[in-house]
């Protein structure tokens, strides 16, 4: 990677919180019920406003000119710095709540260890969107609690998508070069510290939820340095058709 | 003696473009004017009459922010601004302690039941007591974590019947 890492960091967190963001917006008018409508789309809202204050800043950062919309519509696959867990299928309800409970826990603290960054503008979008993520955890956890808890079929689709899922969650907490030194300088959060409090939430939800954490087992990398899973490619098609097909379209 | 009058010219301009600025109401929330909410953070007038507003973004996926940039400068060019500029500042960020007393007053008034406590995770959780806007009583139980934008829960009062909106505290 050649990028400055002040740069690549920031386009990580843009590209998390954008792939997340347009997976839940799928759910839209496709909710089990209608405040599940209103909860996806806004927790999706969230998670799209996050990413554009990122990217806005990441495109100054680099000062090429590219904005919030050219990072978004015109990079490949190949050129998305996210994680492997948000770009996975919604599948059905469960999976998507595990997916956002697994998400949103990491997302929690590395946000309000974000929000004491020595960058300022990282500091800023970080301390909005620390109360946002807390949200999610509760409106995701409350809901893999009451699907674990809840039917034989409702459990069985919930430890279905937990055992799926789980081999995508040791990425959140990989250190890379690209944010060592900004670890050091006090600009980045070490991601493996964020561990202890990731597991801890978990946990305590999947117990009360009657799930079992599966035994650790191959661990699914890549994304983060530009190796992603066939979905993406898919995504960045529904995504970035307009753009990609009426150049600087505006309305 | 010519500075003397421009700084008073600038003062002068500088009331006015705070006062076109802080009268734009949210377009969701039609009862609350940008200086109510707290989102209207400074106005800026240089010596040439070129005028700068900062605000900040209540939620960062707030829908309405792109729509109050633009009531913002249309203010501004009526108040005889011809390039009024509108910049989104992150720092400090909004809470629903921003938001004035007139304004959660005016919140109420208009049926949405204002943020109850200070701003804070355990306010945002602990959000068991919340008055209903149309009777006042305190019998009330929450529907819907989310309502119809981020900033909103949707509750239901057991004395009076009635659904309303509650603005989440954070």
């Amino acid at each position: 990677m050649t990028e400055a890492p002040l740069f690549a960091y920031t386009l990580r967190l843009a590209d998390n919180a954008l792939i997340l963001g347009h997976r839940l917006s799928e759910w839209i008018g496709h909710s089990p019920a209608l405040e599940e409508d209103l909860a996806l789309g806004n927790m999706g809202l969230d998670l799209i406003g996050q990413a554009r204050a990122f990217y806005t800043y990441a495109g100054e950062v680099e000062g090429k000119g590219r904005d919030e919309d050219k990072l978004a519509y015109l990079r490949d696959a190949k050129d998305w710095r996210n994680v492997l867990l948000v770009e996975q299928p919604n599948g059905d309800f469960a999976a998507t709540m595990i997916r956002q409970l697994l998400f949103a826990a990491f997302a929690h603290p590395l946000y309000e260890a974000l929000a004491k960054s020595k960058d300022e503008t990282l500091a800023a979008i970080a301390t909005k969107a620390e109360k946002e993520m807390a949200y999610h955890v509760r409106h995701a956890g409350e809901w893999v609690i009451r699907l674990g808890d809840g039917t034989e079929e409702s459990h069985e689709r919930a430890q279905t998508a937990l055992d799926e899922l789980y081999a995508y969650t040791n990425e959140l907490f990989e250190e890379d070069d690209v944010e060592r030194a900004l670890i050091e300088t006090g600009i980045a959060v070490n991601p493996a510290g964020l561990r202890p409090a990731w597991e801890r939430t978990t946990a305590r939800i999947f117990a009360e939820a009657g799930l079992k954490v599966p035994p650790p087992s191959f661990a699914q990398t890549g994304g983060r340095k530009g190796r992603h899973s066939e979905h993406l490619g898919f995504i960045l098609a529904d995504m970035q058709f307009l753009q990609r097909t009426y150049p600087g379209a505006m309305w | 003696m010519s500075t003397v009058i421009d700084k008073l010219d600038t003062s002068r301009a500088r009331d006015r473009a705070w006062a076109a600025a802080a009268a734009v109401v949210d377009p969701e929330l039609p009862v609350l004017t940008l200086e109510d909410l707290g989102v209207l953070r400074d106005v800026r007038v240089s010596g040439e009459g070129n005028v700068e507003a900062l605000i900040t973004p209540t939620y960062l996926g707030c829908p309405a922010m792109n729509m109050i940039t633009l009531e913002v400068e249309l203010a501004l060019e009526r108040a005889g601004f011809a390039k009024p500029k509108v910049t989104t500042v992150m720092s400090p960020a909004w809470t629903t302690d921003w938001m004035s007393e007139a304004g959660k007053e005016k919140l109420r008034e208009f049926g949405i039941a204002p943020p109850a406590a200070k701003a804070g995770r355990r306010a945002l959780f602990g959000e068991e007591q919340v008055a209903c806007p149309h009777c006042r009583s305190a019998e009330t139980e929450r529907i819907s974590e989310f309502g119809s934008t981020s900033c909103k829960a949707l509750w239901r009062c057991k004395s009076c019947a009635e659904p309303f909106d509650y603005f989440k505290c954070i």
